[in-house]
């Protein structure tokens, strides 16, 4: 008996399959992804969006593990000749991918073989670049776009009778009171991204040879160990020490926790974490700009992206790109942008998106949320289109390294920088011989 | 009439073609590979590589980081065998003396055993977290600020307390078995001779035990080594940061999160001679002074 319904049920399951795949002859596409958790509900979201929209493409999303996985993961299925369609690349990732030649068909490319038009001025400034090679073609497809902001605890300002600072000496002129009211007044999440980074951004200052190293791995030097990052570091190692500032290691979550549980007025993090801080908070939060220093630069300028974005792989059949490039176009539509911004907190990487999300009145509901498009919108300068190096993941390793050594007091900011500069150097040198 | 033979050159070949072939696909062909990448700087996707002699060695050699790691993973080793060794050790012997409910006290002993290193890691972070873990508090009460993950004598002292912990059950019964297998005419005899239990047990068993604790001394040094790695990839998140790490974990950062294939390489290379070093230590020099009967 058991054996005559199983049989049965699977009769019809195949007959169910195989009706599914019958009705479906569409190209069928892969994307790689690392969005675990909420993210990855949002993005099963886009696809199932995107596959009832039209029934010529099929995309598929795959969710690979965290950035670092997702990047080898690929690697590895390139190196087989089974690599995805889309994969997604993470900031610090870029130079790997973008130097390896011929392993991506850049964005633009792809979009205008498929016969749509595109203009890059169509971005938000501060996504436009990041992600492009030196002529200023887009590689990338900004996926996940995050800028660092400054997040502040409402009840807390208000307790010490204090504003949200613009810049680090406001900053330094009312940590005591926070400290007064019982607070510690600043932690943050990432160190390399926020206070090297985008400190470079934020000041306008130049971060590596070459353009940033945008015009190429050769001889490309990094200019980290300037004389405003050492004051930065400096002082926020006096911060430390005068229990202004929480360092808890180079977990993400470790540094944010101190401000969700209100035990923190200021929290620098990623735009992105908006979705996430509304969800998890009880407390009333807003944010405002990432502070720079007035004594280094007058006016902050803008800062660039984090996050990730979306690369087409080569090696794929013609139908397949035109899917890709296809999917990119509804990706970056307002609407779904607008959608995406939303759930997530990431921001919008049109202009158009960012009108809609406008026009809606979203920013009405939430100030804080367009504290990082409209950062990333500042006019743009000459150092703040963002970097190109290679081995930065280990680059970064190497900051998060010595910045640890400076808050345990083991080095001064001049020796971690020097070393920090000398250890990128020789990695930069040996990352040029790799393309070679 | 032809007498039937077996062609003895061949066959002995095809049957061992099996192992052999395992060999070669799992064990030969990855070495070589990784010998003939560590000489070269190649771009992760495979397009481009420069041929650079010796300098991944080079680099890897002179980078006072690595030194550094060679250092932390030398002295982890040393910690996490002495005490895994000796707290096993002595839990065995008072395990083999209980008379009562021994059974539950070995299975009690035993089954720390089943845990995988990463979720041993896992434990570890919730037990030492710095926000709310319980021993991070009850360490304040003693007037230490316990912060793994911060403090680099911290993390090493939580990564190796795991280590231990993880690894106790494993030398625990090996050590309550080679104990059993101690003749129980030696112990009578010597029982007459001594009275004193320490001694017989330091000149009579521990003497006896030493097949046993040369075998585990080896193991605990590759794990050590080796297989703690989920330990520690879970107790410092995936972050290097300031934290110590071992050389196997550096070997698998510089490939799986760096991409630097070349420098990688080298670094297992230097491992794999570590290993083949140890080896011949193992066979050649200390075996013969230990006496197996």
């Amino acid at each position: 008996m058991s054996y005559r319904s199983a049989a049965l049920r699977l009769a019809a399951f195949t007959a169910l399959a195989t009706a599914a795949t019958s009705s479906f002859a569409a190209t069928e596409i892969t994307w790689w992804h690392a969005m675990g958790g909420h993210l990855g509900e949002v993005v099963n979201k886009i696809s199932t969006d995107y596959n009832a929209s039209q029934d010529v493409c099929q995309l598929k999303p795959v969710f690979k593990g965290g950035y670092e996985e997702t990047l080898t993961a690929g690697i590895a299925a390139f190196r087989a000749g089974e690599q995805p369609n889309i994969i997604q690349v993470f900031d610090a990732g870029a130079a790997t991918i973008i130097g390896a030649k011929g392993a991506v068909v850049p964005a633009q490319d792809l979009i205008e073989a498929a016969g749509t038009k595109f203009d890059i001025n169509d971005y938000i400034p501060g996504v436009r670049y990041f992600y492009a090679d030196k002529s200023g073609k887009m590689i990338g497809m900004p996926f996940n776009s995050s800028t660092p902001i400054m997040y502040y605890n409402t009840e807390a300002l208000a307790k010490a009778g204090v504003e949200a600072p613009k810049t680090w000496e406001e900053f330094e002129a009312i940590a005591p009171k926070l400290k007064a009211a019982g607070y510690l007044p600043l932690t943050q999440s990432h160190t390399p991204w926020i206070f090297t980074e985008n400190f470079m951004s934020r000041h306008n200052l130049p971060f590596a040879t070459n353009s940033n190293g945008y015009d190429g791995a050769k001889g490309t030097k990094i200019l980290v160990n300037n004389e405003a990052i050492k004051m930065h570091f400096t002082k926020v190692k006096e911060w430390l020490d005068e229990g202004y500032y929480g360092f808890y290691g180079a977990g993400w979550s470790d540094n944010q926790k101190p401000f969700q549980e209100s035990k923190s007025a200021f929290w620098l993090g990623s735009s992105g974490s908006f979705g996430g801080l509304l969800k998890t908070t009880d407390f009333k939060f807003s944010a405002t700009n990432l502070p720079y220093w007035k004594s280094v630069i007058d006016e902050g300028a803008q800062t660039f992206i984090g996050g990730a974005a979306l690369f087409a792989m080569s090696g794929q059949p013609k139908a397949e790109n035109d899917c890709t490039a296809n999917f990119y176009s509804y990706l970056t539509s307002p609407e779904v942008q607008y959608m995406w911004h939303k759930e997530t907190g990431y921001v919008p990487v049109t202009n158009a998106a960012y009108e809609l999300a406008k026009k809606d009145g979203h920013y009405d509901r939430f100030p804080a949320a367009e504290v990082g498009v409209q950062q990333l919108s500042l006019p743009s300068q000459d150092n703040t289109k963002g970097y190109r190096m290679g081995f930065y993941v280990q680059i970064r390793d190497v900051m998060r390294r010595e910045f640890g050594k400076i808050f345990a007091g083991d080095k001064t900011a001049d020796e971690a920088f020097k070393t920090i500069e000398e250890d990128a150097n020789k990695l930069l040198a040996r990352f040029e011989k790799t393309s070679g | 009439m032809k007498r039937v033979q077996f062609r003895h050159s061949l066959l002995p070949y095809f049957l061992l073609i099996p192992q052999l072939s395992i060999i070669g696909l799992f064990f030969l062909w990855p070495a070589g590979e990784a010998i003939r990448a560590s000489f070269y700087l190649e771009d992760p996707f495979g397009f481009g590589s420069t041929f650079v002699g010796m300098d991944n060695y080079i680099d890897t050699m002179s980078n006072a980081e690595y030194l550094n790691t060679a250092w932390f993973t030398l002295i982890f080793t040393v910690v996490v065998a002495f005490f895994s060794l000796s707290i096993s050790l002595l839990l065995a012997v008072k395990a083999d003396a209980v008379l009562h409910a021994r059974s539950s006290y070995r299975t009690l002993l035993m089954w720390v055993y089943a845990i995988a290193p990463p979720v041993a890691g896992l434990v570890s972070l919730m037990l030492f977290d710095q926000h709310l873990g319980p021993i991070t508090d009850l360490a304040a009460l003693f007037g230490w600020e316990l912060r793994l993950g911060v403090n680099g004598f911290d993390t090493a002292f939580v990564m190796s307390t795991t280590a231990i912990w993880k690894q106790i059950p494993v030398n625990f019964i090996f050590f309550l078995s080679g104990l059993q297998s101690v003749p129980k005419s030696i112990q009578e005899a010597a029982a007459i001779d001594c009275k004193s239990g320490t001694r017989r047990f330091w000149s009579v068993t521990f003497p006896l035990l030493a097949p046993t604790g040369f075998f585990l001394l080896i193991i605990n040094i590759t794990y050590a080594l080796f297989d703690t790695f989920g330990i520690i990839d879970v107790l410092i998140k995936s972050e290097p940061g300031n934290n110590p790490i071992t050389l196997v974990y550096k070997v698998y950062n510089d490939a799986f999160r760096g991409n630097d294939l070349g420098g990688s390489s080298a670094q297992s290379v230097v491992l794999m001679i570590l290993v083949f070093i140890l080896t011949i230590i193992q066979f050649r020099m200390i075996e013969r002074k230990v006496h197996y009967n």
